[in-house]
């Protein structure tokens, strides 16, 4: 019998498991990507024509264009954390899981192929919903390395909170919990659809502790070339706590923290 | 120097309290054809877990083909295939998609095509190849995480109640392939429920009980060892006389089954039954198995 060499294995195994993970989500793409469009798009077309005339955030950038980038970041940053964590707690109720935990597949190959997954599934979504928003409205580029930058960190940072919350969850309505009182919030409460310079005082102290506050500003920055903070700070607080949360993350794997007994 | 399929040494688990494992020991040799057998809550989906490494063991170790399943993870599982008890299955994906993936997590591309096809023929599969996992039926279900386990051409392959709730004819045919995979050098690990099974196809056998393995031998020792007879009588509506209830296994609706140790005790049964003026009505004469070897010593009455 041929041992494939343990290099084969090494490649071939992560890269079968991401293969799997799109084409998980890629099946059921209605929901996972034209569903999100949809809401995004809904969102704006009611926001900027509600508020297009009575809210100026930046003095030579209308309402609607403000509100673009804000709108394609918290879809990326909620569909990269759909991905993983819906993928793990289907798999885990489901029992099919098994199936990857009795491969050779190592807990930096498991959590490098659902990360990579979450980043392509967030960037899909929001690559769809800019596409079709510039058929609407001009949008300027200032800095589109930070929009790559901003994009790619902030997919990976909530897929690996997808990993988090997939790897504790044992229930879906544990998984809704998750999604409706840590994600929503804190999604909606980081300036998607307002500058936080028009919060009060104290709200904008809360707002700076709110991690998708910085997603979102130095996103809406490499568009826009202004925000409420430095860039420059933004991307250390993203990139840290993507560290932070993946180091989180991989001790989880690492242990078999409710996966393995 | 050829290294054991399996060597369990001194292994022990607790959950908790509770001591599901306490020093078990076995070696299972390359090519054996090996059966685990024991009673619900023996400790045999605990010790199969450790060897796929889904449980740790508290103390021990557990080695594959010389890989230790904790420490050497990687070489240990890729050379080890597990059917699962629990008939799980991923709804996203047809059967063959599913082969190719579980291959690709053990390194294998499209250059196992063939041994993916040569499963799918051995276990009736090929003409669900493009069906969907969640529309296959429950025996259809049960040969496609047989054919997931054996994707990656694992030389040592551990099957957890793979004949669990199919019916007869799926049952031999599922043997019938797993006989083959042992003669073409696989070696054959199996829990089971059936008996029969165990003793038709293997070629030794571990009881378990409460955490320990309370026999390990050749399946023909222990049927040696605890060789004896069993005397069917058909004697309707009627109270045993006393001198005969030791000898009494099992009994129901008028008919009652005698362990005997050998063909002489039918005398002393018959004339009991005489001196009583009990009337035999039927009678059959049959050889111990495995399930009787399996009662003594689990301690439970059939």
């Amino acid at each position: 019998m041929i041992i494939p060499a343990s290099f084969k294995q090494s490649v071939r195994g992560p890269w079968t498991l991401l293969k799997k993970e799109l084409l998980r989500f890629w099946r059921v793409a209605f929901q996972t990507v034209a569903a999100p469009v949809i809401t995004a798009l809904l969102y704006l077309l009611i926001f900027s024509h509600v508020l297009e005339k009575q809210v100026q955030v930046y003095d030579d950038v209308p309402y609607t264009a403000f509100l673009i980038p804000g709108l394609i970041m918290m879809s990326v940053l909620q569909n990269a954390f759909a991905n993983s964590s819906s993928s793990l707690i289907q798999s885990k109720v489901m029992g099919n899981l098994v199936f990857i935990l009795l491969t050779p597949l190592t807990h930096l190959q498991f959590f490098t192929a659902f990360l990579f997954a979450a980043i392509i599934r967030g960037l899909v979504v929001g690559l769809c919903i800019y596409l079709v928003a510039i058929c609407f409205i001009a949008m300027p580029m200032a800095n589109p390395g930070l929009i790559v930058a901003f994009a790619l960190l902030g997919s990976a940072l909530l897929g690996t909170f997808g990993i988090i919350a997939g790897i504790w969850a044992d229930r879906f309505d544990q998984m809704a919990a998750f999604q409706n009182f840590v994600i929503m919030p804190l999604s909606f409460l980081s300036g998607v659809f307002y500058s936080i310079h028009s919060l009060p005082p104290f709200w904008q102290k809360v707002s700076h502790l709110n991690p998708f506050f910085y997603m979102i500003d130095g996103f809406r920055y490499g568009f826009f070339g202004k925000g409420d903070v430095s860039p420059l700070v933004s991307l250390s607080v993203v990139g840290l706590s993507f560290l932070l949360l993946a180091w989180i993350t991989l001790k989880m794997l690492k242990s078999g923290y409710k996966l393995r007994a | 120097m050829t290294h054991p399929a399996i060597k369990i040494n001194g292994v022990h688990k607790y959950f908790g309290n509770l001591h599901a494992l306490k020093g078990v020991d076995l070696t299972i040799a390359p090519g054996e054809f090996f059966a685990l057998l024991g009673p619900n809550g023996a400790g045999k989906s605990t010790l199969i877990s450790i060897l796929a490494g889904l449980i740790k063991p508290t103390t021990g170790d557990v080695s594959v083909m010389g890989f230790d399943v904790v420490n050497q993870y990687q070489q240990a599982r890729q050379l080890l295939g597990i059917v699962p008890q629990e008939l799980v299955f991923d709804p996203f994906f047809n059967v063959r998609e599913m082969l190719r993936f579980q291959a690709g997590y053990f390194g294998y591309g499209r250059e196992n095509d063939a041994w993916i096809d040569e499963i799918l023929e051995g276990l009736g599969l090929t003409d669900k190849a493009h069906t969907n996992m969640r529309k296959l039926s429950g025996g259809m279900k049960r040969r496609a995480l047989i054919a997931q386990a054996l994707a990656h051409k694992p030389p040592v392959i551990v099957l957890d109640e793979p004949t669990a709730g199919v019916d007869v004819e799926l049952r031999q045919m599922l043997w019938s392939f797993i006989k083959k995979l042992n003669q073409n050098g696989h070696t054959i690990i199996l829990t089971t429920h059936y008996l029969e099974e165990a003793e038709a196809l293997c070629s030794r056998v571990a009881m378990m009980k409460q955490g320990e393995i309370v026999a390990l031998d050749s399946t023909a020792n222990l049927l040696n060892k605890f060789s004896g007879k069993h005397l069917r009588l058909t004697l309707g509506d009627v109270a045993l006389p006393l001198g005969l209830q030791a000898l009494l296994r099992h009994q129901e609706k008028g008919i009652f089954t005698f362990a005997l140790r050998d063909t002489e005790q039918i005398e002393l049964v018959l004339s009991a039954l005489r001196l009583a003026n009990i009337k035999v009505l039927d009678m059959q004469l049959s050889e111990a198995d495995l399930e009787d070897v399996f009662l003594s010593l689990t301690g439970k009455q059939s």
